[in-house]
């Protein structure tokens, strides 16, 4: 009971107490829907923590709003030879405790970066290519690659900068820390408490223009109501990722501005190609067991794509935060195929295609799905269900926890399956690596093609491709394998899901296809 | 006393080590860390090196041992995703988790006990039929769907109070808190309510039920045939024999209200144990699965020790050796 | 709600052997509220059983959903003229049909895992008293154990393991339930023991499975069914719990819980109905439940008797 007493009093005298007055000058609440793990900027390779590290940190070559790399901390490249690229650097400019930032801490960030310990993601991914960094002079900087290495510039635009003053080997908790958090980018971190918060305060010595806010405090809030309450109570001023089921709402709300931009995330649906005989979650439709795998039929294949009505996903699930797709990416994009349109629903094609194929009753199957990764994860593989029901294939519907879902998917556990793709670097060369390349560890190819669609023809197509230096023709190269691919139905592409904030009315910010959260990209209206 | 306190030792570190088993193994068959935490572009290489990083290349034998060595010298691992020690990021989030669940405690104490005298006192009245039929409803609601109520109506309709999230915070013996600003409290109102419901209603159906109980006995006739003022005999006789059970159960459900904490803090955002449990489930990050399900035991074991030690004090015919 | 949000478990104590049936039912109709509460769980449990002819909708064949009828408010009319007395979730599902066949999962899942946890516990109870010695120690130990972790945890830690999915859903409630019976019974198989008849039976020689289970275990039924009875109440918060957490059951056969964790989402932007009715629903079911069971309990505890 005198516990009880104690505790009341405290509870009183920090009533009267209050809050310091004036903290809300010139201050930033912004909410991000994912917790940065670490602040150290090399530990993990995950979108949260990139997103606050840019904040603190700088990197050589800086992605625009539309993905398309510009000069950061570089103000310029070349190729110089074929496994060679130069970089000039940005003269005058300052970490935050003063020390200048010169081509001796690119040469140590890329030395620093296999080292992270414990990372279970590096950025090893970005550097691997690298074999040597040689300094020019203080602001010139030349790597050598292994082979020819086109997308270096892309790849350097998510490697953050550190000085060279760390030391060797700076641990992972230091950042944390925020012993070691020391930068060249627009804010200085003051605090740091994982899954809570971080506070920001503004780096006057920035080298590119001076943020509008003094502090920020950046907030994680992953529950999607929360979050849109948070911004609806006034909490927060800006919140990233505004759950679709609010969009309409929040549109015709006079509390709340918003900003949107078609992200670089692809949703599609992949189908096992890794047996020929049966499949585990495909049936007869009766039930019956079958011994052949009906996708290894491009018809078959062709006939889902054409069932699927992308336009009602988008409408009615979506609520308008997608745009139909038959490719990986959106208009703009240096590989966007112009005359390739996303597939119109056509429900009697589909079904001839299935009686081509043999399937004139068309068969009973399982669509698997995370239910807890992407947006609307599974109302839309649940939505794609009601579809090929309803074209003859009489589907059923799981949604897995991603740990489970990633897991099977992984051993080819699945007839079929929903997922998503982020494409970092912003051009088809990184769906067709990853997704439609054949899986082969020793040439790192197909790391994400869990269907195990293989293609020996297209693979070469895509590897000659991905070679070439000069973007527009790499650009065509890349057209003509995405039309391939798209042609032969190696995964069911569905929609690109478009990026939106909110934030209050006297506010703007300038959306991103990428998903991230920029504190200095916020602005108070004019 | 002590033959029973160390058996007690010696059971809570033979659960111990079997909740590290079944960790172990429940994460191998569940999925693969590595899935969840690399980067979706990571190489077939890359994969490697990360299995390769976390020590999950090894058998799993080889690396339940050693943990286990670890484990002696009171390490408990590092978090695959932070990078940190796993019992320092959970002694980070304790405090936050702490504070709710006391406040919830202090909330269920303060309404539940007078709400239930009321009841008791007055079974047939108005009242106290309102205060039975609330109590079934507190019970009954899922917490999960009164937290979003209370935000809906708290934070979203009304404004009066911040919607998630635990706001401001002050130090106090090196460890942040809430409670010690106004911003924090206000922050800490709806999610320590949401946890108190089920309490308030079951403390006040322990008092009610003692009450009814202890009114007919012979001793408060006595009392009362003695001339002992009614308030009096309520307020000293009879609330002093039916804090007994409340104290039991009020202590015991500190645990229940640490682990329930899960369902608050996530509707919540309360960056407390619970979020991060969930969170580490969700990723598969073993080395903090693990140190929390220790810890937690650790924590039942304290607050049953304490349970079993204050009913001796309050109730002195109850001898902890009878208890064996 | 909250972990042991059980009322206090019910003393073992019988009710007088010469209390016929009839003594039972009048005592429980004094209460009109308890008498209200046991039609409501009478009229649940036959809505449950009869679904699939009382719904306009099987919610859970997919070919029979549309998303262009998503989330229609209460009273709209669907393409074949029909009426959405409830509204529709976001898949285009009938929430009156979704309801009723959610109910169906939530009670068979609360019962069913109430009644296999009753016979685990009750079994391994009344070995326990009848074994005594170290058998009833290691049990008891086991059951104290099990008690001491919150069921939440316990439940969520399982699930995380094993999956989602009915089947695991029910294993996970039955785990965390069996120890309250058990110890109920022993409890009241300990006082049994020491009564006449049972003094009676041994002296017969009987064997003593007979004497355990034809004569000791229906005079240990009452405080058994009530303990049960709130078991089930909770056994369905826990699953709804479970399901919001998104640890329960599977999305396309969704229970009264994952209907409202469905619903949760779009409680913010005013389309309250996706989660409102299906929370009243789970509310009147629990609630009428537990009212059953409160009036159980007065009713066969003789030391609350006026």
């Amino acid at each position: 009971m005198g516990a009880m007493r104690w505790m009341a009093g405290a509870w009183m005298l920090a009533g009267v107490a209050g809050l310091p007055a004036g903290a809300a000058a010139q201050t930033l609440t912004l909410a991000v829907a994912a917790s940065p793990t670490s602040v150290d900027p090399h530990y993990h390779n995950l979108g949260p923590n990139n997103g606050l590290a840019h904040h603190i940190f700088g990197r050589l070559v800086e992605a625009d709003p539309a993905a398309r790399p510009g000069p950061g901390l570089a103000l310029s490249w070349r190729a110089v030879d074929e496994t060679t690229w130069e970089f000039k650097l940005r003269p005058g400019v300052k970490f935050h405790d003063g020390a200048d930032f010169g081509a001796a801490d690119v040469a140590y960030t890329i030395a620093r970066v296999p080292t992270v310990k414990n990372s279970p993601g590096s950025f090893l991914l970005y550097t691997r290519s690298i074999t040597a960094v040689e300094v020019v002079d203080a602001l010139t900087v030349r790597m050598k690659t292994r082979v020819s290495t086109p997308l270096l510039p892309i790849d350097l635009t998510q490697v953050y900068m550190l000085p060279r003053g760390l030391g060797a080997e700076p641990a992972t908790e230091d950042f944390n820390g925020l012993k070691h958090a020391n930068g060249t980018g627009a804010f200085r971190i003051t605090a740091f408490r994982s899954s809570d918060r971080a506070e920001l305060a503004r780096n006057d010595a920035f080298w590119g223009k001076k943020p509008h806010w003094e502090r920020v405090v950046y907030r994680m809030i992953p529950n999607d109501s929360a979050r849109t309450s948070a911004l609806l109570a006034g909490d927060v001023d800006v919140i990233e990722a505004v759950p679709t089921q609010d969009l309409a709402n929040l549109r015709g709300d006079k509390r709340v501005a918003m900003a949107e931009a078609v992200s670089l995330r692809v949703a599609y649906l992949m189908l096992d190609l890794s047996r020929k005989d049966g499949q585990p979650f495909v049936s007869g439709p009766n039930g019956e067991v079958l011994t052949t795998n009906p996708f290894q039929d491009v018809r078959v294949r062709r006939a889902l794509s054409l069932a699927i009505n992308r336009q009602a996903i988008v409408d009615r699930v979506m609520e308008g935060a997608a745009v139909p797709t038959g490719q990986f990416l959106a208009p703009g994009s240096l590989s966007y195929v112009r005359d390739l349109e996303a597939p119109k629903q056509d429900i009697a094609a589909a079904r001839k295609l299935l009686a081509e194929a043999g399937y004139p009753n068309g068969f009973r199957m399982t669509l698997h799905g995370p239910n807890d990764r992407y947006v609307n994860d599974e109302k839309v593989t649940q939505a794609i269900g009601q579809m090929w029901s309803r074209a003859g294939i009489q589907t059923k519907v799981d949604a897995l926890t991603w740990p489970n879902f990633i897991g099977r998917a992984s051993k080819q556990e699945f007839s079929a399956f929903f997922a998503a793709w982020g494409i970092t670097s912003g051009e088809a060369s990184n769906p067709l690596r990853a997704l439609v390349a054949t899986f082969d560890a020793q040439k790192g190819t197909g790391s994400a093609n869990r269907s195990r669609y293989s293609n020996p023809a297209l693979d070469e197509v895509i590897a000659r491709a991905s070679s070439i230096t000069d973007d527009a023709a790499r650009g065509q190269a890349l057209i003509a394998a995405t039309r391939q691919a798209m042609d032969d139905v190696a995964l069911i592409t569905l929609y690109q899901q478009k990026n939106i904030w909110g934030m209050k009315p006297n506010l703007r910010y300038v959306a991103r296809a990428d998903e991230a959260t920029y504190a200095e990209d916020v602005t108070v209206a004019p | 006393m002590t033959t029973w306190m160390l058996r007690r030792l010696i059971q809570a570190v033979f659960v111990m080590l079997a909740m590290t088993v079944i960790v172990f193994i429940g994460v191998n068959v569940i999925g693969d860390p590595i899935e969840i935490l690399i980067s979706p572009d990571a190489d077939q290489a890359e994969r490697a090196r990360a299995v390769a990083a976390l020590g999950l290349d090894k058998p799993l034998w080889e690396q339940y041992w050693k943990f286990l060595m670890g484990a002696l010298q009171g390490d408990l691992g590092r978090s695959f995703v932070f990078n940190e020690p796993a019992l320092k990021l959970i002694a980070q989030r304790m405090p936050a988790t702490l504070e709710l669940a006391m406040t919830a405690v202090i909330l269920s104490v303060v309404l539940g006990i007078p709400l239930g005298l009321y009841a008791g006192l007055r079974p047939n009245s108005i009242g106290g039929r309102t205060i039975m039929g609330a109590s079934i409803l507190g019970f009954s609601l899922p917490s999960f769907w009164i937290g979003l109520m209370l935000i809906m109506v708290f934070a979203v309709q009304l404004g009066w109070l911040p919607s998630t999230g635990r706001g401001q915070t002050a130090e106090l013996f090196g460890v942040q808190w809430s409670f010690l600003t106004a911003n924090g409290l206000a922050h800490m109102a709806m999610p320590a309510l949401n946890l108190a419901l089920g309490n308030i209603a079951l403390v006040l159906r322990l008092t009610r039920a003692g009450v009814r109980e202890n009114l007919p006995m012979d001793y408060v006739k006595f009392a009362r045939a003695k001339g002992i003022s009614p308030s009096r005999v309520v307020f000293v006789h009879v609330l002093k024999n039916i804090m007994i059970p409340i104290v039991t159960v009020v202590g015991l459900e500190i645990g229940g209200l640490i682990a329930f904490a899960v369902v608050t803090e996530s509707v919540f955002a309360w960056p407390g144990m619970g979020k991060l449990i969930i969170d580490s489930i969700n990723v598969l990050d073993r080395p903090v699965i693990v140190a929390y399900l220790m810890m937690i035991v650790l924590l039942f074991i304290v607050i049953n020790l304490i349970v079993d030690l204050l009913y001796t004090v309050l109730d002195p015919r109850v001898r902890l050796e009878t208890k064996e | 709600m909250s972990e042991s949000a059980l009322p206090e478990e019910p003393a073992a104590v019988l009710p007088p052997q010469e209390t016929p049936f009839a003594r039972f039912v009048s005592e429980y109709a004094e209460s009109p509220v308890a008498v209200v509460s046991f039609i409501a769980v009478v009229l649940i449990v036959a809505i449950a059983l009869f679904a699939p002819w009382l719904s306009p909708q099987n919610p859970y064949d997919l070919a029979q959903l549309d998303i262009m009828d998503g989330r229609l408010p209460p009273g709209a009319k669907s393409p074949e003229g029909w009426t959405f007395w409830l509204g529709t979730d976001d898949q285009g599902r009938d929430m009156l049909s979704g309801i009723m066949y959610g109910l169906r999962i939530s009670l068979s899942v609360g019962v069913g895992s109430a009644m296999i946890a009753c016979v685990i516990g009750t079994a391994l109870g009344l070995i326990a008293a009848f074994a005594g010695g170290k058998l009833d120690g290691g049990i008891m130990r086991l059951v104290d154990l099990q008690l001491s972790f919150p069921a939440i945890l316990v439940a969520l830690m399982i699930l995380a393991f094993l999956g989602k999915g009915v089947m695991n859903v029910m294993l996970a409630l039955v785990i965390v339930e069996w120890a309250r019976f058990a110890r109920t019974a022993r409890s009241a198989a300990l006082v049994e023991a020491r009564r006449e008849y049972m003094e009676a039976a041994r002296c017969l020689a009987l064997p003593k499975w007979r004497l355990v289970f034809r004569h000791m275990l229906p005079n240990c039924m009452p405080p058994i069914i009530v303990i049960g009875t709130i078991l089930v109440a909770r056994a369905i918060t826990l699953e709804a719990t479970l399901s919001f957490l998104g640890l329960g059951v599977p999305i396309t056969e969704p229970s009264l819980g994952l209907l409202i964790a469905n619903g949760y989402q779009y409680m913010l932007s005013g389309k309250y109905w996706i989660s409102f009715y299906p929370g009243i629903a789970l509310l009147v079911t629990i609630m009428a439940i537990n009212l059953v069971g409160d009036q159980l309990r007065d009713v066969l505890n003789p030391r609350l008797k006026r």
